[in-house]
């Protein structure tokens, strides 16, 4: 069904793609180590932002929303970047695994969302609901865009650098898959 | 001390998801983003039963904020549902983005119910 080059759909492993496959096998303590510390610094990034805007329970919750949402712009740059090729094997682990999945967080968001309508806040609840759904995908998108046309400036072509690209086995190992 | 233990929990919860997520695809050859889907459900169970029991700020600080919120994720489901809808599987997309959320509230609301049933 996927095409020859399947393109990454999950940003933290897919195994459709090589590169994704071969990894924990080559170095298992180092990827799991650099996801593991990625994942300490969103989520105390996370952690903070949280702490400087508490809302109440019947409030928005723009502390939890403006992490989810930074963060999928992030994820949407960081990916036309890695699939763009030419970055170190272990980016992806470290800032998309761990930095940007430590950071946002889906269990808080369904937990305020229900807080928020148990509250009496049923207007807030959908509100939040709905807002950080859309203004996630929307984020995913103008990452995605805006690091692909500064990719295409950079590279001279105005050609769309996001599209498959052979992924590039940076290096000798690539994915060092054992078969 | 409280950054300690979130770090702790996040050291734990962000590798785990990187490992469920790569045994659930292991078993799943299918375009559906189950391994993130099944992350985010458990992730929001464990913190609705976090909710509703008596932890302290210490246990909260570790399982709720550094654990769970790194065991979830809001980037990995917003890149996958809209790679899906971009790269011609509407449907799946729309399917992914309204399972994922109605699968975290209900597990969000189980665990809550399950903990003060237990705890009375």
């Amino acid at each position: 069904m996927a095409g020859p080059t399947p393109r990454r759909v999950d940003p933290d492993v897919d195994l459709r793609v090589p590169e994704d496959r071969g990894e924990l096998r080559a170095h298992p303590a180092v990827v799991l180590g650099v996801i593991a510390a990625g994942g300490v610094l969103g989520a105390l990034a996370r952690a903070g932002v949280q702490a400087a805007f508490p809302h109440p329970p019947t409030g928005f919750p723009w502390a939890t929303f403006g992490v989810n949402v930074s963060g999928c712009l992030l994820i949407g740059a960081l990916m036309a970047v890695v699939t763009a090729g030419r970055v170190p094997p272990l980016t992806r682990p470290f800032l998309g695994v761990g930095v940007l999945g430590g950071y946002t967080t889906f269990s808080t968001y369904v937990v305020d969302v229900r807080q928020a309508a148990l509250a009496g806040a049923a207007g807030t609840a959908l509100a939040y609901l709905v807002a950080t759904l859309l203004g996630a995908l929307a984020a995913v998108w103008v990452g995605d865009a805006a690091a692909a046309r500064l990719l295409g400036r950079a590279t001279g072509s105005h050609a769309h650098p996001t599209t498959p690209g052979p992924a590039g086995p940076d290096g000798a190992r690539a994915d060092g898959g054992p078969a | 001390m409280t950054a300690l233990l979130i770090a702790l929990g996040a050291a734990v919860g962000a590798p785990l998801r990187y490992l469920t997520d790569r045994t659930v695809q292991a078993r799943h050859a299918s375009p559906f983003p189950w391994g993130t889907l099944t992350v985010n459900v458990v992730g929001s169970l464990v913190l609705g039963a976090l909710v509703a029991a008596p932890v302290g700020p210490a246990v909260g600080a570790l399982l709720a904020t550094g654990f769970c919120g790194a065991l979830t994720t809001y980037s990995t489901f917003g890149h996958e549902t809209l790679r899906l809808a971009r790269d011609g599987s509407r449907l799946l997309a729309l399917v992914n983005a309204l399972t994922s959320v109605a699968a975290g509230l209900g597990a969000a609301t189980l665990g809550f119910a399950v903990t003060r049933a237990l705890v009375g």
